[in-house]
């Protein structure tokens, strides 16, 4: 607080530079409005003033840029923008550990192994107890003859990580709940879950989107050739049969691709070894099914037989 | 079905943690928007407020519709933004007959709406139409003097949130050390009326006086505009009361390579870096360098003055 004129005293916060002068009383009758705008402007300089005549004499230390005052703390109390850090909840594992007594112990990043008579670093490259160096496993009487020992480690990490994944996401949860979830974690809800099974909805491939979508196409008259195409929905995959057609006249310098490729088929039929390209029994049975169906003479059961003894209606219109 | 997300780059953890809620917070961010319909002077408003809160400030130029702060279900797509942005101030700009040029001012509190105050704008001058010398022109983001005169911002409730939400809107970010060659602009408000306020933005100009203190004087450089009070809206106690709330203690700075002892008392590591002996660096034995070279070449020079030709200048050749 400062006193200027005789029954005038400012509050001054220098913390935010802020002045307020409480007992200045603006006419009701202004005279005009450039004279109001000058009445309020050297009010405000005598504010200024104020303010500044206390902050010049606060100690000062030289930089570069400037002499740099040191300012106190504001005393205007604003409300905040976002709640104060809310206490998290102990962990399963510091639940525990309080409860037994057990003492947090600082580990070293290097340790002596004895199997190599060296100091090694406990985590990473070439560490110390490492699982996977162990080159040899000697067979206990509780182990069963089939079982591969080295297969069964890596099935026992795999089984304690995804048990530590599930206790990290279970202490997350009742941190979320106490509203005190660390900033850089988001815990998202992936699948709703379908009441009475525990399975995680299957999620249709970008693939099997498209197979749909084609087979909605040929629904259409024209065979979905002309339907309107969503941005970045790709064209339809060709339907029907794929045929390549080779070039009728060969390209100069190039290889006459039909000629090679009745040759190829020559090749196969007058070779050494044509008769391994033919499957004898396969080409038997279906000799023999012709023959059969000929004697037959169409069984078929769905073409309607013609009885010869039915007379043609009509037959003697003519006459 | 849950699953745990964590930013997948470093730059994304860090604007995690910035907007995280902090025992000591960041300056409050400014929405500056309007409704479904603008008048010329309302953006000119939200425009010049942009630039004076440049580098604190976000300005959305579409019209927002859907947006009525001081109807219930109207405040939503207010909050939504207020979250994307982490911005914990708003001015909210609409021109319709019953209420023209019409400015919302509002605060958030974990991103809900805090208070409200609603100003109606007149007599605004914009920064363009002042004419001053541009050697004074404030600087962009420097922090202002705030000054509010006359009896109503104590006496009348409405003055009094005006006055509080001006601070908050005005003041940036709050700072240990300043710079008092940094400072160049002030924001006036007097309250005129019970119901009137005028605002306007000068730039300081520092004068020599007889002590270390200067004088001060201000030149209007302007936006300046009379706030009509409208409606208010102030927070319900308890929320007005959690958000007040601060913590006494500060964060503990770890001191680092010092212990206390009972015994041995308070000890202190100091670190030397290695001495490598055979890198350290040699004397300059090059010829032109030996002191009875340097020696000699100021004798020959004054020998040359002197005008003799004596036996050393031959020696030295």
């Amino acid at each position: 607080d400062m006193d200027m004129e005789t029954d005038q005293i400012y509050q001054i916060d220098v913390g935010n530079l802020l002045a307020f002068n409480p007992n200045h009383r603006f006419s009701s009758a202004p005279s005009s409005r450039e004279e109001l705008v000058k009445e309020c402007v050297t009010e405000g300089t005598k504010l200024v003033q104020a303010i500044a005549d206390t902050l010049f004499n606060l100690p000062s230390t030289e930089t570069n840029d400037g002499p740099l005052v040191q300012l106190p703390p504001p005393t205007t109390k604003l409300p905040r923008e976002k709640h104060l850090p809310r206490p998290k909840p102990p962990t399963k594992w510091e639940e525990f550990a309080l409860k037994k007594g057990i003492q947090k112990r600082k580990k070293d990043k290097i340790v002596y192994d004895e199997t190599t008579d060296k100091f090694k670093r406990r985590h990473g490259y070439d560490r110390v107890n490492d699982d996977n160096d162990i080159p040899i496993i000697e067979a206990k009487a509780s182990d069963e003859p089939g079982e591969d020992p080295f297969a069964k480690r890596l099935d026992d990490k795999k089984k304690r990580v995804g048990k530590q994944e599930k206790n990290r996401l279970e202490n997350l949860k009742t941190a979320a709940k106490a509203g005190a979830l660390p900033s850089h974690v988001q815990l998202a809800v992936t699948g709703l879950p379908i009441s009475g099974t525990k399975t995680q909805p299957k999620k249709i491939g970008k693939e099997a989107l498209g197979d749909v979508a084609g087979l909605a196409a040929t629904s259409t008259a024209s065979g979905g050739k002309f339907d309107k195409k969503l941005p970045g929905e790709k064209p339809p995959k060709k339907q029907g049969k794929h045929h390549k057609y080779l070039p009728v006249v060969p390209r100069y310098g190039w290889v006459d691709e039909e000629k090679e490729q009745t040759n190829k088929v020559l090749g196969k039929l007058l070779s050494k070894h044509s008769h391994e390209i033919l499957n004898v029994g396969k080409a038997i049975n279906m000799y023999n099914d012709k023959k059969e169906k000929k004697k037959s003479g169409r069984s078929d059961k769905l073409k309607a037989k013609k009885d010869i003894t039915k007379k043609k209606p009509y037959a003697n219109k003519a006459n | 079905m849950m699953e745990i997300r964590t930013p997948k780059t470093h730059k994304a953890k860090r604007v995690l943690e910035k907007r995280a809620p902090k025992l000591v917070e960041n300056g409050k961010k400014t929405l500056i928007l309007h409704g479904t319909k603008t008048s010329a002077t309302l953006s000119s408003v939200l425009m010049e407020l942009y630039r004076l809160k440049k580098g604190g400030a976000i300005k959305y130029s579409r019209r927002n519709e859907n947006i009525r702060p001081f109807e219930s279900g109207g405040e939503t797509s207010l909050e939504f933004f207020s979250q994307k942005t982490d911005c914990s101030i708003f001015a909210y700009g609409s021109h319709t007959k019953k209420r023209p040029d019409n400015l919302v001012l509002g605060r958030m509190y974990d991103h809900h709406v805090y208070d409200l105050i609603e100003v109606g704008i007149d007599n605004f001058k914009s920064l363009l139409s002042f004419s001053y010398d541009k050697k004074i022109a404030p600087h962009e983001g420097s922090k202002p003097f705030i000054c509010f005169t006359g009896e109503g911002f104590e006496n009348v409730p409405e003055l009094k949130q005006l006055k509080e939400v001006l601070t908050d809107l005005f003041r940036g970010e709050v700072v240990d050390n300043l710079n008092l060659t940094g400072l160049d602009r002030a924001y006036i408000c007097s309250a005129i009326s019970p119901t009137k306020v005028f605002l306007t933005h000068c730039a300081i100009k520092l004068k020599k006086s007889g002590s270390i203190v200067p004088r001060i004087e201000l030149v209007e450089v302007g936006p300046s505009m009379d706030l009509v009070i409208r409606r208010n809206r102030l927070p319900n106690e308890g929320l007005r009361k959690e958000a007040m709330k601060s913590s006494k203690d500060k964060p503990k700075k770890k001191v680092k390579n010092v212990d206390q002892d009972d015994v041995l008392g308070k000890r202190g590591r100091i670190f030397i870096p290695e001495q490598e002996v055979g890198k350290t660096p040699l004397p300059d034995k090059s010829k032109g360098v030996k002191r009875e070279r340097r020696e000699g070449k100021l004798k020959k020079k004054k020998n040359k003055e002197e005008g003799s030709a004596s036996k050393k200048h031959k020696e030295s050749e």
